[in-house]
């Protein structure tokens, strides 16, 4: 196995910045936003961002979430077995509101068609949009985009892309991980 | 990848006997997530859309009943309910071909009530679905077992070290074979307490404690799960009168106020007003009665889903 880093350091923390700069473009002061982190690991980004956000924003009240999926996926039966369900968290509305959907990586779409179900079960939103650290181009399998992008890379589906983050994994990077 | 897959270690649910502890904990992780699904403004998922469940009881049953089917339906699963009271069973028809009509109508899991111990394991290996035992005869009824652990662990925590009082018609009872079984593989110490006539003679040799007298098991337990007098098994008198029965093993506020310390009330349903249980300890706050029935849809979605996902 072959691993390349496609993103650690200063760099990462830039681009996490850019991204919190590039929402907040959008959301002035998030006062109909709100913020859900994907199960499940996409809640460590949506933590990153919405503490970020408080930095720059010391007044702003940012709403954020976790939303679990695996009741929603499209491969249940499909697999060897059952996957084990994550918590949900969303103490707030998202009825009206705009929702950020937050994952780590944007591969085959999946994971998004089941987010947008598994999140219309709270109500419905005025608009949703979608911001990944990393979006593996060419590779979707249902027509979805992200709306915000970390940084974007051409894989092939024998390749995986991890994000690892400091307080699950000791350390913060995006690598590609290719087999020999 | 931190989406990890994690099984059951059977096909089918018949009994308590069958599970080990690691899935009896899989089912509680799961019904955690689904206790929530419960609580929101929509509470549904669709996992199970493309899965038939029949619902087969050939004996009455209110909540377990119910409780499946709200389970199934929030699952977003088809169903098909089947009592055998006005059905072609009075003809005469066996068990297997009931059962084998029923699945060349593609229905992919059976959850059945039966008045005879082993029905369901017998149905298991004759015809190919996955079974669910909601109840046979005095055997099992393992879904009830786990429910009221499932309480017990919802209310202190842990399961692990409570010591347990089940107290009532034991002799019938397939909750409380259920019980005990679900309740030792989690680490509770167990005791049943009831008239000599309504205890099994060999019940020590699984384990229990054994004790005769209601204040002295109300003494010592922290959770008091209350037995229905099952009336309708009965075809001897097993003590004299309902009445004296009440006196002796009934639990009322006045007995339940005398003990040093605030134990947990719990019933399986359906209550006996005034002979097991008075009315004012069912409705005190000690009862934890209706938080079982809550948590039965929970640990019965539970109990599906995982069942459902591994059938491919």
């Amino acid at each position: 196995m072959q691993s390349l880093t496609l993103l650690d350091g200063q760099k990462f923390q830039i681009t996490i910045q850019r991204l919190c700069r590039q929402l907040i473009e959008n959301h002035d002061n998030f006062s109909n936003s709100v913020i859900l982190g994907i199960q499940p690991r996409g809640i460590y980004l949506s933590q990153r961002i919405s503490e970020e956000l408080k930095k720059i924003l010391p007044d702003a009240n940012i709403l954020s979430g976790i939303l679990d999926i695996t009741f929603y996926r499209d491969d249940f039966r499909r697999k060897e077995g059952p996957l084990v369900p994550s918590s949900t968290e969303i103490d707030f509305i998202i009825e009206g509101k705009k929702v950020i959907l937050i994952d780590d990586v944007l591969w085959t779409g999946r994971t998004i068609r089941s987010a947008l179900d598994a999140m219309l079960a709270f109500g419905r939103p005025e608009k949703v949009e979608m911001l990944v650290l990393v979006d593996r181009r060419f590779s979707r399998q249902i027509p979805v985009e992200a709306d915000y992008i970390g940084i974007e890379v051409d894989t092939i589906s024998s390749q995986r892309v991890v994000v690892t983050w400091a307080e699950a994994d000791q350390k913060d990077q995006v690598i590609l991980l290719s087999e020999d | 990848m931190s989406e990890t897959v994690q099984k059951l270690s059977t096909r089918h649910l018949l009994g308590i006997k069958d599970l080990t502890t690691r899935d009896i904990e899989l089912i509680f992780e799961t019904a955690d997530t689904f206790k929530d699904v419960l609580n929101r403004p929509i509470k549904k998922v669709p996992s199970l859309r493309d899965i038939t469940i029949a619902n087969i009881f050939f004996e009455n049953s209110t909540r377990t009943r119910l409780s499946f089917e709200l389970a199934q339906k929030r699952l977003s699963a088809d169903i098909v309910n089947f009592a055998a009271s006005s059905s072609s069973v009075s003809k005469g028809e066996t068990l297997i071909d009931t059962v084998n009509n029923i699945l060349a109508m593609k229905v992919d899991m059976i959850v059945m009530r039966h008045p005879y111990p082993g029905a369901g394991v017998f149905l298991s290996r004759h015809v190919n679905a996955q079974i669910v035992n909601a109840g046979d005869g005095a055997h099992e009824h393992p879904t009830q077992a786990l429910l009221d652990a499932f309480s017990i662990r919802e209310k202190y925590g842990d399961v692990a070290g409570k010591k347990v009082a089940i107290i009532g018609d034991i002799l019938h009872s397939r909750v409380a074979l259920s019980n005990i079984l679900c309740l030792q593989k989690l680490g509770a110490e167990v005791m049943v307490c009831g008239p000599t006539t309504l205890i099994p003679k060999h019940i020590g040799s699984l384990g229990v404690k054994v004790e005769h007298d209601l204040l002295t098991a109300l003494n010592w337990c922290d959770v008091a799960n209350m037995l229905r007098i099952q009336l309708e098994r009965q075809d001897i008198k097993y003590f004299p009168s309902l009445r004296e029965y009440s006196m002796l093993y009934g639990l009322n506020k006045r007995i339940l106020d005398s003990l040093d310390k605030e134990i947990t009330v719990m019933h399986p349903g359906p209550i006996n007003r005034g002979v097991e249980i008075t009315s004012d300890v069912a409705d005190s706050k000690q009862s934890i009665i209706l938080d079982q029935v809550e948590n039965g849809v929970a640990i019965r979605m539970a109990v599906l889903y995982l069942l459902a996902g591994q059938a491919s």
